[in-house]
């Protein structure tokens, strides 16, 4: 799991490796300042004692040493502190960079297998997550340990059993914090989840608060959310609560080890075995090797806590793309012909049901097909497995005489433009937008693009024109502009084959009729796939499929289906009945 | 994860003074990710602090005294222990030294006071602690319920002006930093400044001359922390900006991943993140060196100082100087050492722990600055949306079940199937109008705002069972008639009838409660489908609900869904299609079997086959009952018994479909295709 992530450690493993070192080079510091200080104090007493004269040069050289000491420490830990942070940063700078990287390579099995809220999420708060865990490992996790050995080797250097009394009072100590941490983090757990569900009532509320307000469910409402903050109040209380013992308990072992120690250390000063200053050094080293075992529990327990982080960003990096280009990637699309040849699909292999059974049929290259089917029927599914967005069940796909599977996905795509159902555009200008079909169209081409699509009219009442900003996700613009902006993009990719995949759903008859006019006599040659509800969009196609729970039910032209097809008759009836009867009138 | 977007109205619908409102909220509106920095913090920051210390005494005022005695006591016990530490060494093992039967007895009895002390400092710590979780815990919980029950009864324009992400980071971050505040930012500023004047008198005890060279440093430190406070603050803020614009990037971008996929856009997506990402990287890494810097900084200096009041000390302790003079020394040491009133060797080594202490208060504290300061402005997010005033509770005509006498006469009943108007007649009396469903616009003007006039002087009536709809462009106002029925907004000019009644005198809930509304975005809620259909009546047993979904077409396919009517549904039933949720929507508005429906696009993602069966449905189960239908497509308005042209918030053409296509007018342009709908 962490294997995963190390590689996005490069241009900072000598910071990450340097930042320990520099911390263990503080640490030091820590251990030899007190004990010199301790030296001093001895020094202090002996003269005091009448066994040694004082000389204020020989106090001097103590100050001098520890100081020297003070300002090592001082850059060790200014050092540490720089290295750590642009080490962590840089980590997760990578880190983004290279989960963003793997998700470009995702096919659409891969993104669907994700949903495109938890990607977010995982390039968001859990990279964030994982950085602070990283500085905090690189800072803490080594410098901690390091001083509690050596403080315990100094403290054993001055007497062994007061330093096998601070080892007994640490094992204590790391037991206790070992158990609240344990007992307290299932709770954690839980509260987490109660409080994504708190967070689930809110966004739920204010989403739908039209609905709210429609059914007077307010007080439903509020009862549910009292429901959810009553229950991350008592996972938050019970593990609070638990935790409660953990900042006590440690100031008594702490407080009661000093106080045995200056009880014995005192015995042993008393009998002549021990030095003031020495016992000044213990003090020290006491409350540094005991702190040490908090700071390494601690550190520990807020590792363990961004587990979950870790485990989601390396899923996002491990994750094998469904889809690869073959070996030696046929790489030009000769012409736009399609041929389906038995093909059945699903999108997960293990699922019992194909949503595609059994397709077979052969669009020659510029002929226009239209695509009818009720909700569900895999229109759109079907229309996917043309530019290899999925890889077929079994069968096979041959666009321009070639299996689908043996080109260069990029040169089969530029050639198969698809107008998904769910339309995104970006931030950026119109223009910039509409290059996305093709980064080195001419100011020319894209006003052309525009005016075939049926766009250029309502640009041309932005006063900003092509430059107006579409804002985030394109939500300046109406649901129609959308899609006849769209439209524009795919038609600048100037493919062999265009899908539009109810493409013109926000459109009217008309502008939907003039668009497919101006396809039939700017781009004769190019291969037409349209999916619709309305029969008005298709009824001119060369022919019609008509789709029905994942089957192809008739294949013809608008008149033969009249005759053959129930279904296209029953559909065609619900819409233009009516208008028939006006007619006839 | 909440998306920060809001597109309840249609976007034209929206004048542009509150759009750009929503666009300034959505600046801020990250607040899902990381801490947010937003609009630099709380306007009136004392103010606010005094409020949300008022709100969080209501119910506990004796607990949060208990605390607050206890964090003092445990700060005071920590202070005594280093008191002791120079008695016991200048009294009870120094003139032991060299004896040979030492008296043990006092050693032993001051040992024995300290753990004592000890051990009530811990159970006062303990003491706080657990009070304090009370405490934190429940204010948090009243604020959340307290700021969610206010919030449902809150005007719709409260929501259309505000985006999502930034109520969310209300209930989520706002709180949680509150908490902070609360259990650990309070409790520690007060044992800093117990520590700091209480060490502070203990060190003047020990030595004056000490204290002055230690106030030296003090104030170098302080002056380092702000300082490189300050300057880190200006990183922290610019490093959330760059945050928030590098996870907009992703969010837009991840959003449209498939579209990135289908134009190969892969490389030019990952070079615009790129540019963001470093930039995001340059500055958390200088935020961060500085803040990572504080600790080593004050803890070393703190060693410096340390040092040099060691080796002062030490000078002092041996000189006869007056600058050696010590309060500690002639008090407590004057009979032990013979008058001498100078430093003593204990009062070293308990000064130099003292001093250790006293620094890092300011370290902590600084720590916490930050905690402040985003608590406070996340308080006044809090508070401002209590102070937003409820939306008006409407008039005191309410709904009641009713059993019909006679003609004209009513008797209230609660297992009656009628319902009834009561309208109070001033004096105590009631008379009862019965609920048929004929609405009535009356010259209706209105606007989202006070400049621009959605809908001008619209007259229309629907009689009970009568079916009405509405086409025309988009911003033509048709989704706006709906919103003013239901009174989501209110009117300017005219009068809306409801059975005779100004909609203005009837209580708001009954009023909305007797009509079924089904828009066009679809939501469902986290529950199974059966609770989603029965949202729309709270006591309909699983039979009716059944009812509702076979009639709105839906049976067939919630029964291939893995559990059936039991399948639970997440994230707004992600995992349906838009046609799917739509059915749903349409049989949980059966279910509430309202007299009056309204629907608003209702149908738009469903074909044009299945449509037409709910049609069916639809007809059946609004026999007698009024509905109003809002649809671009054509063929969903075809067999209205009037149809209403809509343009520029004015009824243009108004008649039946056959009528409207014989005038030949905007509605036969429409239908023959000859005019833009949208």
């Amino acid at each position: 799991m962490v294997k995963s992530l190390t590689p996005s450690l490069r241009g900072y493993r000598a910071l990450t490796i340097l930042t320990p070192l520099v911390m263990i080079g503080e640490a030091v510091m820590e251990i030899v300042i007190p004990f010199v200080m301790g030296d001093l104090i001895n020094y202090l007493n002996d003269c005091l004692d009448g066994l040694d004269t004082m000389q204020m040069s020989q106090v001097l050289l103590f100050g001098g040493a520890m100081l020297l000491c003070a300002f090592f420490s001082l850059l060790c830990g200014v050092l540490g502190g720089k290295f750590a942070s642009t080490a962590s940063a840089g980590f997760a700078k990578n880190l983004r960079r290279d989960m963003y990287a793997k998700i470009q390579t995702y096919s659409f099995a891969n993104i669907d297998k994700f949903s495109t809220a938890s990607l977010v999420t995982r390039l968001t708060t859990d990279v964030t997550n994982t950085q602070n865990a990283f500085q905090m490992c690189i800072r803490m996790l080594v410098r901690a340990p390091v001083l509690f050995i050596f403080a315990t080797v100094m403290s054993y250097q001055i007497h062994v059993g007061l330093a096998s009394m601070f080892i007994a009072a640490a094992i204590v100590l790391g037991i206790v914090v070992a158990i609240v941490l344990i007992k307290v983090v299932p709770y954690f757990r839980t509260m987490f989840k109660k409080y994504d569900s708190l967070n689930a009532v809110v966004q739920e509320d204010l989403t739908a608060i039209r609905v709210v307000k429609s059914y007077v469910r307010e007080s439903y409402e509020i009862e549910k959310m009292k429901h959810a903050t009553g229950e991350v109040y008592e996972y938050s209380v019970k593990a609070e609560k638990i935790l409660n013992y953990l900042m006590p308990v440690i100031q008594v072992v702490i407080n009661l080890t000093m106080v045995l120690l200056l009880f014995f250390g005192g015995r042993l000063i008393i009998a002549g075995n021990l030095q003031i200053g020495d016992l000044s050094k213990l003090l020290s080293y006491c409350a540094q090797i005991l702190t040490g075992v908090i700071m390494v529990a601690m550190c520990l327990n807020f590792i363990s806590m961004s587990r979950g982080s870790v485990e989601r960003i390396a899923e996002v990096l491990d994750e094998k793309p469904s889809l690869s280009n073959p070996a030696e990637p046929v790489t030009e699309v000769k012409d736009g012909s399609v041929e389906f040849d038995h093909v059945d699909f699903a999108y997960r292999a293990d699922a019992e049901k194909n949503v595609l059974s059994d397709i077979t049929f052969s669009i020659r290259s510029g002929e226009t097909v239209g695509i009818i089917g009720g909700t569900g029927s895999a229109k759109t599914t079907l229309v996917s497995l043309i530019p290899r967005l999925y890889d077929v069940k079994s069968g096979s796909i041959k666009v321009g005489g070639v299996d689908v599977r043996d080109y260069d996905m990029e040169a089969l795509r530029n050639q198969v433009a698809v107008v998904l159902q769910k339309n995104v555009l970006f931030s950026g200008s119109i223009s910039e937008n509409l290059r996305w079909g093709n980064e080195n169209a001419t100011d020319e081409e894209i006003r052309e693009a525009a005016s075939l699509a049926q766009a250029s009219e309502f640009i041309r009442d932005i006063p900003e024109g092509f430059d107006y900003d579409l804002g985030q996700g394109g939500v300046n613009v109406s649901g129609g502009q959308k899609q006849r902006l769209c439209i524009a993009r795919a038609l600048l990719k100037n493919p062999k084959i265009l899908i539009f995949d109810d493409s013109t759903s926000a459109v009217d008859t008309k502008t939907d009729a003039l668009i497919r006019a101006g396809l039939k006599k700017h781009a004769p040659e190019v291969t037409k796939i349209i999916i619709a509800q309305r029969i008005a969009s298709v009824q001119e196609s060369d022919r019609i499929i008509v789709m029905d729970e994942g089957r192809i039910v008739g294949i013809g032209t608008h008149e033969e289906l009249l005759k053959t097809s129930d279904i296209y008759r029953e559909v065609y009836e619900s819409q233009v009945k009516g208008g028939d009867e006006d007619a006839q009138k | 994860m909440p998306k920060n977007k809001k597109v309840q109205l249609p976007e034209e619908e929206i004048p542009e003074d509150v759009k750009k409102d929503m666009q300034k909220n959505a600046l801020h509106g990250r607040g899902m990710r990381g801490p947010a920095i937003k609009g630099g913090g709380a306007k009136n920051p004392w103010k606010t602090f005094k409020r949300l210390m008022d709100y969080t005494l209501r119910n506990n005022k004796a607990g949060f005294a208990i605390a607050i005695t206890a964090v003092i006591v445990t700060s005071l016990v920590s202070i005594a222990g280093n008191l002791f530490l120079s008695r016991i060494i200048d009294q009870y093992i120094r003139p032991l030294i060299g004896q040979v039967n030492p008296d043990f007895s006092k050693f032993y009895g001051i040992l024995i006071a300290l753990s004592c002390i000890y051990i009530f400092g811990a159970l006062c710590a303990f003491l706080y602690n657990r009070v304090m979780v009370f405490v934190a815990q429940g204010t948090l919980k009243r604020m959340r319920d307290e700021m969610f029950e206010h919030m449902q009864h809150l005007p719709l324009r409260f929501f259309d002006t505000r985006t999502h992400g930034d109520l969310m980071s209300c209930y989520t971050n706002d709180t949680d930093i509150m908490r902070q505040l609360l259990s650990q930012t309070i409790p520690q500023i007060v044992s800093s400044a117990v520590t700091v004047v209480g060490t502070l008198f203990a060190m003047l005890y020990y030595s004056v001359t000490l204290t002055l060279i230690m106030l030296v440093f003090f104030l170098l430190i302080t002056l380092a922390v702000k300082k490189i406070g300050q300057k880190s603050a200006r990183h922290f803020l610019q490093q959330q900006i760059k945050l928030g614009k590098l996870n907009g990037y992703i969010e837009e971008m991840i959003e449209g991943q498939k579209v990135v996929k289908v134009f190969c856009h892969e490389e030019r997506a990952k070079e615009k993140f790129g540019e963001l990402n470093e930039a995001l990287c340059m500055h958390s890494t200088k935020a961060n060196v500085l803040t990572n810097i504080i600790g080593p900084l004050t803890n070393n200096i703190g060693y410096i100082q340390y040092i040099v009041l060691a080796v002062v000390g030490v000078a002092l302790c041996t000189s006869n100087s007056w600058l050696g003079l010590s309060l500690y020394g002639a008090t407590a040491m004057a009979e032990a050492t013979g008058g001498v009133c100078a430093v003593t060797i204990g009062s070293l080594i308990s000064y130099l722990q003292l001093s250790r202490n006293f620094n890092m208060p300011v370290q902590q504290v600084t720590q916490q600055f930050n905690a402040i300061i985003m608590a406070l402005a996340g308080a006044e997010r809090i508070f401002e949306i209590v102070d937003t005033p409820f939306e008006d509770a409407g008039g005191d005509i309410t709904l009641t079940k009713v059993r019909e006498k006679e003609e004209g006469e009513f008797c209230e009943e609660e297992s009656a199937d009628c319902w009834a108007w009561k309208v109070p007649a001033g004096d105590g009396t009631f008379s009862y109008v019965k609920l048929r469903g004929d609405i009535r616009f009356n010259n209706v003007t209105f606007g989202y705002n006070e400049n621009k006039v959605v809908l001008k002087n619209i007259s229309l009536y629907a009689k009970p069972g009568q079916k009405i709809a509405f086409v025309g462009a988009t911003g033509a106002g048709k989704t706006t008639i709906t919103n003013l029925i239901n009174r989501f907004y209110d009117i300017q000019e005219g009068e809306i009838l409801y059975d005779g009644l100004p909609i203005r005198s009837i209580n708001k809930d009954d009023l909305r409660r007797s009509l079924g509304v089904v828009l066009q975005d679809t939501h469902l809620f986290t529950g199974t489908v059966m609770d989603n259909i029965r949202y729309g009546r709270l006591d309909a047993t699983d039979e009716e609900c059944i009812q509702a979904a076979k009639l709105a077409n839906a049976d067939f396919f919630i029964e291939h869904l893995p559990d059936g009517y039991q399948t639970m549904l997440t994230s707004d039933g992600a995992n349906l299609s838009q046609g799917q949720r739509q059915l749903l929507a349409i049989a949980r508005a059966m279910v509430s079997n309202c007299p009056v429906l309204i629907l608003d696009e209702a149908t738009s993602f469903i074909d044009t086959r299945t449509e037409k069966l709910i049609g069916q449905g639809l007809d059946k189960l609004m026999e007698g009952k009024t509905v109003f239908v809002i649809a671009h497509r054509l063929s969903t308005v075809r067999d209205s018994k009037a149809i209403m042209v809509l343009e520029h918030g004015q009824i243009i053409e108004r008649g039946s479909h056959e009528q409207l296509i014989a005038q030949k007018g905007k509605y036969y342009q429409l239908y023959t295709g000859a005019f833009e709908l949208e």
